[in-house]
């Protein structure tokens, strides 16, 4: 077990470096540059810049020199804020969209699943067809229409919660419902496809035979089942959801990480575009990780271990 | 038949399944008598409605598109523990009708007082839970022990079933024990708690030849030690013929024959029995002899014919066949069959034994 959880860390750390590399010098074909205004600078200006940035150096000695501070963990100062580093948008935006998207996966979780049994169980029937229904509108309504509609109605309308904002937990609940409606929808549908497919094992026949209630055979038979494709998404979908979403940041007033996904590239913030991508991708190949040591302790069949003799 | 000793008896058992085609007719009209203490073997082809009248009696026939449409099945009502809803006379005095019982009360009955050992044991046992658990749980929820105590009288069926290091295996998961150890731990399963009637669906079917053996001669061996009385059903009338008392031979949804195993074999009463014998090999026969299949293929239960179901493969069929169903005659000692060959009036056919 100690050997495969090293193995996996040292692919996982292959992947990262790999992504990081590939984005620098992807980055680097982007037209124009992170000095670019619409009135142009003096040449000796942006030269000087330039210099302070290291942005005169051979491109190689950048990429080198970029990846010797990677791997100490420095990301470099962002080109856009100045005083600012990448490590400290980091750390600053990382926690709001962390703690704002572990509540949108925690609704997604407790919605979506049961949602989803709850259709399968009554496959066909209207409580069928009302699952379906709110799984299509959560997978087409984009996010800053439902963003907008329960503003709209709560904040607004009912005046229940705040419109946007952020420090309090009534200032949370709008954004984490506008972020998991896309989650729950996907979890519900995902819930009931496998729930109707584990349904039909010769398994929870033999269940069933047994003299189990409905509950038992729902609940210890199936459901265990049904867990690994849930958690084969769940890993992906909380590395996308816990570093914040542009849209829903955007409408709510969230000083989240978000919204630097999509400013760092329109601004040319060389240092910040690759942070965040970093950041994001060693997110996402752990996220997977634990995906695996997940399914390990759901499936016996894909348990690491010697094989007993007998 | 001493109506005392009648630990099941289903009668006029219909079920069909509603498919968007039209509607199917698994089984027609089914009666079947289980005495205490035996072993009936069923026989038939797929599609035959052998499954669907087992899955009707423990009320598992998936609904939609499947349902019971009429019958009873009659169970002893003094070993269901039960005598509120018992018949107070008539024919199945003592009896308890399981069709009309509530949802719960018929689990009570499952696993409990009928247990059923499926086909394919590669797939009838939870990948993700231990054995140790899947044999328990059902002790456990019928009230029979504590989980310390089920899990004790799990070692020791498992060990009566013959899985070598039952206490450590019983923490192991079901792909870790081959096909024929998996079926061994079903029917350990289906033995824990002394139910009255095991089903066994095909229990030999998906296992190879060797190991079909082993597991029957387990069978048998553990019908000598418990009370249980089995119903052991099968395409291959050799695997029935091995352990079963009484055989039925069942076809297009509805008993063609029912006798004792020995009558069965000397005086087979149905056309579709004796060729049923003729297409399995045997050990004793001289000079190689050429299995014979019967021609033709099961009905198209979507739209039956009129007359004897049998009758568009039968080598004896008269007019009378394709015209009326035949009834269910006594041809001798609990021995009946289907076939208007035992009427007087109907001609002798070589080769087939017509029972006065």
């Amino acid at each position: 077990m100690l050997k495969f959880i090293l193995q996996r860390v040292l692919s996982m750390i292959l992947v990262v470096l790999i992504v990081a590399s590939a984005t620098f010098f992807m980055m680097r074909l982007l037209p124009s540059g992170p000095f670019a205004r619409e009135k142009k600078l003096p040449p000796e200006i942006i030269k000087n810049l330039e210099a302070r940035y290291h942005l005169d150096d051979p491109l190689w000695k950048q990429y080198v020199d970029y990846m010797k501070n990677l791997l100490r963990g420095d990301l470099g100062p962002s080109f856009k804020y100045k005083n600012r580093t990448v490590n400290n948008i980091i750390n600053d935006g990382f926690p709001v969209s962390a703690a704002l998207g572990a509540v949108a996966v925690f609704l997604a979780i407790v919605i979506g699943i049961p949602l989803g049994i709850w259709g399968a169980l009554r496959q066909n029937g209207w409580q069928d067809n009302l699952v379906m229904f709110i799984a299509l509108l959560g997978v087409s309504v984009p996010n800053f229409i439902m963003a907008v509609l329960l503003m709209l109605i709560f904040a607004l309308g009912l005046h229940i919660v705040p419109a946007a904002g952020w420090g309090t937990f009534k200032q949370i609940i709008l954004p984490a419902f506008t972020l998991a409606g896309y989650p729950i929808a996907f979890l519900a549908r995902l819930v009931r496809s496998s729930m109707l497919e584990v349904l039909r094992q010769e398994y929870i026949t033999t269940a069933r035979a047994k003299g189990l209630s409905e509950r038992l055979v729902i609940f210890r038979h199936a459901l265990r089942n049904i867990l690994i494709p849930v958690v084969t998404v769940l890993g992906p979908l909380i590395a996308a959801v816990f570093t914040g979403s542009f849209v829903v940041e955007k409408i709510f007033a969230i000083p989240g990480l978000g919204r630097y996904y999509v400013t760092s590239i329109n601004d040319r913030d060389y240092t910040t575009i690759l942070g965040v991508t970093i950041f994001y991708s060693a997110l996402l190949v752990l996220m997977n990780f634990f995906v695996d040591l997940t399914y390990a302790w759901l499936d016996p069949r894909i348990r690491y271990v010697e094989r007993k003799v007998s | 038949m001493d109506e005392n000793n009648v630990l099941m008896r289903i009668q006029g058992l219909t079920t069909n399944f509603h498919t968007y085609a039209g509607v199917v007719h698994a089984v027609d009209d089914m009666t079947l008598t289980v005495p205490k203490d035996s072993v009936v073997g069923i026989v038939g082809e797929s599609g035959s409605g052998k499954s669907v009248t087992m899955m009707s009696v423990m009320r598992l026939i998936p609904n939609p598109p499947g349902r019971i449409e009429g019958g009873h099945v009659w169970f002893d009502g003094a070993a269901l523990g039960m005598p509120d809803r018992m018949e107070k006379d008539g024919p199945n005095k003592g009896m308890v009708d399981l069709l009309s019982l509530s949802a719960e009360s018929m689990m009570k009955v499952r696993g409990r007082h009928i247990a059923m050992i499926f086909q394919d044991p590669m797939v009838s046992l939870n990948p993700v839970l231990t054995i140790g658990l899947q044999l328990t749980e059902s002790m456990v929820v019928h009230g029979l022990a504590t989980k310390e105590g089920a899990w004790k009288r799990a070692v020791d069926m498992l060990a009566l079933v013959g899985i070598p290091k039952p206490e450590e295996r019983m923490r192991d998961y079901p792909h870790q024990y081959s096909g024929g150890m998996r079926q061994r731990v079903m029917i350990a399963m289906a033995l824990s708690c002394s139910p009255e009637l095991v089903i066994a669906d095909e229990p030999t079917t998906s296992l190879d030849v060797t190991v079909q053996a082993q597991i029957l001669e387990l069978m048998k061996e553990l019908k000598a030690k418990l009370k249980s009385s089995i119903i052991i059903i099968s395409h291959d009338l050799s695997i029935v013929a091995g352990i079963a008392d009484k055989v039925v031979v069942m076809y297009a949804g509805r008993i063609l024959e029912e006798a004792d195993v020995y009558d069965l074999y000397e005086k087979p009463g149905h056309p579709y029995t004796v060729g049923l014998m003729k297409s399995v090999p045997r050990l004793d026969a001289e000079n190689r002899e050429r299995l014979v299949p019967i021609e033709g293929s099961p009905p198209d239960l979507l739209s039956p014919s009129v007359g004897c179901k049998f009758a568009p493969r039968c080598k004896y069929a008269m007019n009378i066949c394709r015209e009326q169903e035949p009834p269910l005659v006594t041809v001798g000692e609990g021995h009946r069959a289907r076939c208007f060959l035992h009427h007087p009036t109907a001609p002798a056919v070589p080769g087939f034994v017509k029972v006065e």
